[in-house]
């Protein structure tokens, strides 16, 4: 099968059924992508499907051939130089054990595609499905907002 | 060069980079190479005997590895504060927790090794479980502190106010599982294999797991080598837990001659890990109809499930704070933990503090309102102020901040806004609540906490440290702090790994004591490396332990004395909306205060405040654990809920600077003190919105429509 | 679930057929339920395959047509919840359809799954019955009120695919969820209620998502205070990990009385 993976195009043997997440981790060695419960909860394993967030342990590989997926290895620039996002997320504290980071960045990223100028209930609705433990989601809802044009 | 102090400034986080690209690794993510699959088979019964382990002769055994009681090399004890606690049931031994390690796998692949455990066939007698406080026989610990007279012979008491309040279960849900990869060997130099056995784990405390390797696989301090990987949170449900998870990988391992990789799901690190303490605090309080404070009878009991983990030390912290933040000259408090057949009890974040806590803070509502009094205005009388001495007779004798913080919150908190409908009722709480930083009474002298620093030739410096980065920012910290006191700039400055083989025993990273107690040693390593450069060259290196300040005594047979080296503070104000059609509770605003001493990274402090804020309102209302024959209902995420950013109330932050003369820069530790105050004050708003008062959390919608409609 | 084979159909024909003669086959749409009893091996018996439904075209977006809204059956919710035609015409689907999981969920999550996975929890469920909703399927028409049969058990035959659901135009139809929390949550309690015709349905209550008889009958006499007493009656539920019974019957009742009393007030 083949896809694209953050601009790059694959292609795989694998058994179509299995969880787009364990093939990121185990076969492409994109381990940033997280898994936090297995279940579609916690949005530690968010990864973009063209252009919308899924989490990728309810994503039978399969499902992805022909497609464009971005992992959280895939926001930075080519040269490795953080987006505004990634930066803003440092700059305010949004990070902290990091664990949730991946999945909060790109669960973000899809809402300031969507809209420039996202105000806190679009943010805090935008991240619902990412749980974090740390921050009480205080400092990520305001990197996202610092981004906002 | 002129280098400007980093303290007080908020800089970037040392590893912020890494963690906002995947490139941070944590334990799941490393590969090792020809590492097998482990797995824990565990008891399904709450109490009782095994009578026999059967592995299946159909299966082909052959293909992978069995580890049971009989394969410990040493003690078959997880070394902690008892030695209650077995690594793995043995055949004919008891059973006390549902979900008790009874057996190990390891497979070369996971399909293997699921097959493997629905081979494994395990027999028990089963004996009659206890779960209820008031069944059960077997204490873990007691303490009784003393202050002034038995309560009954107190004279000059006009009221005398009673009430009980229950606490519930909670989950730490850092939301990086359990894991740790084991290795039956350590590496001396490229490709170099030595006996021994390394772990790589997500932990918080790396000699703790050092310890309890050493002491179940008997190896020596050199051949036992624990690396924390990257760690996804730990709240204290990677303090203790973690020794346990390295052990069983370690004796996979070690069987199997190659690495095993231990890494939980989710369902089995909520079904099978420590949660906080639940309990039942029982107040009786006497005052004068002036609201003058006379006297205090508390009694807690605190359930410690079916082995004693870290249970005493909770037990103690609950103790202690039990009075909440008030000067009472008379104080009985009998506190004690108990043994029962629900799966042990462990540390997290607040460490007792939050429970007792809780019930201190809604007993000065209750007192005012029988009173007829503001319940600000009682906090006001009641407060311990410069001077006072606590339940423990600990005189107080500098930042002591109550009133700071009361003032900041009440002055930050904007007008109550009215109610947003017909069937939604707002209302405001408060709560004022301190929280001893570092460990209690003599933990810091026993344990000399150590760490080292080293100038190195190329004018670099590194610090040697067993403190731990969780996420609450000791890596960027103590680079300040080291920094700062070299006069270099924050480049010039980095960590060594946290492994045991290459760091001291910094003591491990808990009770809100490392920007405190292993802060203040990084300041003192790094001005006496500076110092001595001015005569030496580099390469030097020094060590620092921490010293017990004379000033400090405590006597732990009495019970008295300074509990602590000192006490952060913090005010906090909520308000809910309460639906009365379906009693669903949402905190919308909340306003915090916090006297940290000195505010070392801003937004670091004010991070760690509002996640503590955000986990204690879960608490509060909507984390919920129901027990069904000893096991928890709650056992996957899609049952025990956390809140998300939907849930989650808007933070106000106010840190208000009140310096600690031995703290680095006047900094006090303030890790675990935002888990003690928003439950309370959720509780009293949700009195305030409906006039309902309830005596147990979580105020979860069950509870708030069934206490609206008996009213 | 390495074991378990992969199927891709280009076309809803070539589904069926696969369906039929591929043994121990199960369908998949995004996957969020499907994919979670996959990997935690829950599902009995084991599936051997799973046929992959996700990119058909025909089975995806919403269509208006006559007096009918016509959503395919793997037409994810976020679908839904941008269609204008949906926002129109069944505005308390695309409600629900918004307290379902989060972004993530929403993206994935379609109303073929929730009925054919026949939780008595699903959201859209209680929504569907309200507005008498047909389920069309590869080989006929099915009235929503005969699908339900059991608990996770519905009308479809061993090798029948849903392709669409069919809702009717201008009913006005109110939607309450309760659950622990505002995303990412199963519902405690789910109600929708039609005013006219007379629908109360409810999820969570039962070991299939419902309709309130008794209540209905009382609805239709304009009883408000009678179908909120009779609605007790209607429902069976349950002390569970979710909720108590005593809650849910309690809740049942408020939130009934809430919706019936805006219908009132207009």
């Amino acid at each position: 099968m083949r896809f694209t993976l953050n601009g790059a195009a694959v292609s795989l043997d694998v058994v179509g059924s299995r969880r787009l997440l364990d093939v990121l981790r185990e076969d492409l060695g994109k381990t940033g992508t997280k898994e936090g419960c297995g279940e579609g909860e916690c949005g530690a394993c968010s990864v973009l499907i063209d252009g919308e967030v899924v989490d990728s342990c309810l994503v039978a590989v399969g499902q992805v051939e022909g497609r464009n997926v971005i992992t959280v290895e895939g926001l930075a620039g080519p040269r490795g130089e953080l987006s505004l996002l990634q930066q803003a997320f440092i700059e305010h504290g949004a990070a902290q054990c990091g664990i949730c980071t991946p999945g909060m960045l790109l669960a973000a990223h899809v809402l300031l595609k969507k809209e420039q100028r996202p105000d806190a209930d679009d943010v805090r609705e935008a991240l619902a499905g990412n749980l974090c433990r740390c921050t009480g989601y205080t400092k990520i809802i305001e990197a996202v907002l610092s981004c906002g044009t | 060069m002129v280098t400007t102090s980093t303290i007080g400034r908020s800089v970037p986080r040392r590893e912020g980079a890494a963690k906002v690209t995947g490139a941070a690794l944590y334990t799941d993510d490393l590969v090792v190479a020809d590492a097998w699959y482990g797995q824990t088979v565990r008891s399904t019964i709450p109490r009782g005997r095994i009578r026999s382990i059967t592995l299946d002769p159909e299966f082909d055994w052959e293909r992978v590895v069995v580890v049971t009681a009989d394969d410990i090399p040493g003690e078959n004890v997880v070394h902690l504060i008892r030695d209650d606690q077995p690594v793995l049931a043995r055949v004919g031994g008891e059973i006390r927790h549902r979900e008790e390690p009874i057996l190990l796998l390891a497979a070369p692949d996971r399909n293997t090794l699921e097959e493997a455990v629905r081979h494994v066939r395990i027999d028990y007698d089963p004996a009659e479980p206890v779960y209820a406080l008031e069944e059960a026989t077997e204490v873990y610990s007691t303490i009784n502190i003393r202050k002034g007279k038995d309560f009954e012979d107190v004279e000059g008491v006009e009221l005398v106010v009673e009430r009980s309040f229950r606490v519930g279960l909670q989950e730490q849900l850092y939301i990086e599982p359990q894991g740790a990869i084991a290795i039956p060997w350590r590496e001396r130099g490229a490709g170099s294999r030595e006996p021994g056995v390394t772990i790589i784990g997500s932990l918080q405390c790396p000699y703790y797991v050092h310890r309890a390797l050493k002491r179940a696989l008997k190896l020596t301090d050199e051949q036992a080598v624990v690396v924390q990987a990257e760690t996804g949170g730990g709240f204290g449900g990677k303090e203790e837990y973690p020794s346990m998870v390295a052990i069983h990988a370690a004796l996979l391992a070690r069987k199997a001659g190659r690495p095993v990789r231990l890494i939980y799901d989710r369902h089995e690190d909520l079904a099978a890990t420590t949660k906080r303490h639940p309990g039942v605090i029982r107040h009786r309080t006497g005052v004068k109809k002036d609201g003058t404070l006379l006297s205090q009878d508390i009694e807690i009991v605190l359930d410690g499930g079916g082995y004693c983990t870290l249970t005493p030390v909770v037990l103690s912290r609950a103790a202690i704070h039990a009075t909440g933040p008030y000067s009472c000259p008379n104080v009985r408090i009998h506190a004690r933990a108990v043994a029962t057949n629900t799966p042990p009890n462990g540390a997290f974040r607040g460490f007792g503090a939050p429970q007792s806590l809780f019930a201190a803070e809604l007993m000065v509502e209750h007192v005012a309102e029988r009173l007829g009094m503001s319940s600000v205005d009682l906090r006001r009388k009641w407060m311990l102020r410069l001077g006072d001495t606590t339940a423990t007779g600990q005189t107080l004798t500098e930042s002591v901040g109550a009133e700071l913080v009361l003032d900041a919150a009440l002055k930050a908190a904007s007008a109550v806004g009215r109610s947003g409908g017909r069937a939604v009722k707002r209302g405001r709480g408060l709560s004022l609540v301190f929280h001893g930083s570092g460990f209690t009474g003599s933990g810091e002298k026993k344990l000399q906490g150590t760490l080292a620093m080293e100038a190195l030739a190329d004018g670099t410096f590194r610090i040697l440290t067993a403190s731990t980065e969780i996420g609450q920012g000791t890596k960027t910290i103590f680079c300040q702090l080291a920094a700062d006191a070299l006069g270099v700039g924050l480049d010039k400055v980095d960590l060594a790994p946290q492994d045991t083989s290459l760091v001291p025993d910094s003591g491990p990273t808990v009770a809100s004591r490392t920007a405190m107690i292993v802060g203040r040693l990084v300041q003192e390593a790094a001005t006496e490396i500076k110092d001595r450069l001015q005569r030496e060259r580099a390469p030097i290196k020094v060590q620092k332990s921490y010293v017990q300040p004379d000033s400090i005594h405590w006597d732990e047979t009495t019970y008295t004395g300074d509990a602590y080296p000192i006490y952060a503070w913090a005010c906090t104000i909520a308000d809910v909306d309460v639906d009365m059609t379906t009693g669903e509770v949402r905190v919308t605003d909340l306003v915090t205060a916090v006297d940290c001493g000195k505010a070392l990274h801003p937004v670091m402090a004010e991070g760690q405040i509002e996640g503590g804020t955000l986990q204690a309102v879960g608490w509060a209302t909507i984390e919920e654990i129901k027990m069904k024959d000893g096991g928890y209902q709650n056992d996957r995420l899609a049952t025990y809920l956390i809140p998300t950013a939907l849930d989650a109330p808007r933070i106000k932050t106010i840190l208000v600077e009140n310096p600690y003369s031995r703290g680095p820069f006047g900094a006090k530790g303030i890790g675990e003190l935002p888990m003690d105050g928003p439950a309370p004050a959720i509780i009293a708003a949700i009195h305030d919105a409906t006039g309902v008062w309830l005596d147990e959390i979580p105020a979860t919608p069950e509870r708030v429509l069934a206490a609206c409609a008996s009213r | 679930m390495r074991d378990v084979t992969y199927l891709r159909p280009g076309n809803v024909r070539d589904a069926v057929q696969l369906y039929r003669t591929t043994p121990g086959c199960r369908p998949l749409a995004g996957g969020t339920d499907l994919m979670v009893m996959l990997h935690a091996g829950t599902l009995r018996p084991a599936p051997r395959a799973v046929l992959d439904l996700w990119s058909l075209p025909e089975l995806k977006g919403v269509r208006r047509a006559n007096d009918v809204l016509e959503i395919g059956a793997a037409e994810p919710y976020t679908g839904i919840i941008g269609s204008r035609d949906a926002q129109e015409s069944v505005p308390a689907l695309v409600a629900a359809a918004r307290t379902i999981g989060a972004a993530q969920i929403q993206n994935r999550g379609t109303l073929g799954g929730n009925l054919a996975n026949a939780s008595p929890a699903g959201d859209t469920l209680p929504v569907l019955l309200a507005y008498d909703a047909v389920v069309v399927t590869d080989r006929r028409s099915i009235p929503i009120d005969e699908f339900f049969v059991g608990y996770r058990k519905t009308a479809l035959a061993d090798d029948e695919l849903i392709t669409a659901v069919r809702l009717p135009l201008g009913r006005d139809v109110v939607f309450r969820k309760v659950g622990t929390r505002a995303a990412q949550a199963i519902s405690k309690v789910v109600l929708a209620v039609s005013r006219e015709p007379a629908r109360i349905a409810i999820g969570s209550v039962a070991e299939i998502p419902l309709r309130a008889r008794r209540a209905e009958v009382a609805l239709e006499r304009n009883d408000i205070a009678g179908a909120v007493a009779a609605v007790a009656d209607d429902i069976r539920p349950i002390d569970d990990v979710r909720s108590t019974a005593a809650y849910r019957r309690q809740v049942t009742q408020n939130v009934l009385r809430e919706l019936l009393d805006a219908f009132a007030r207009g």
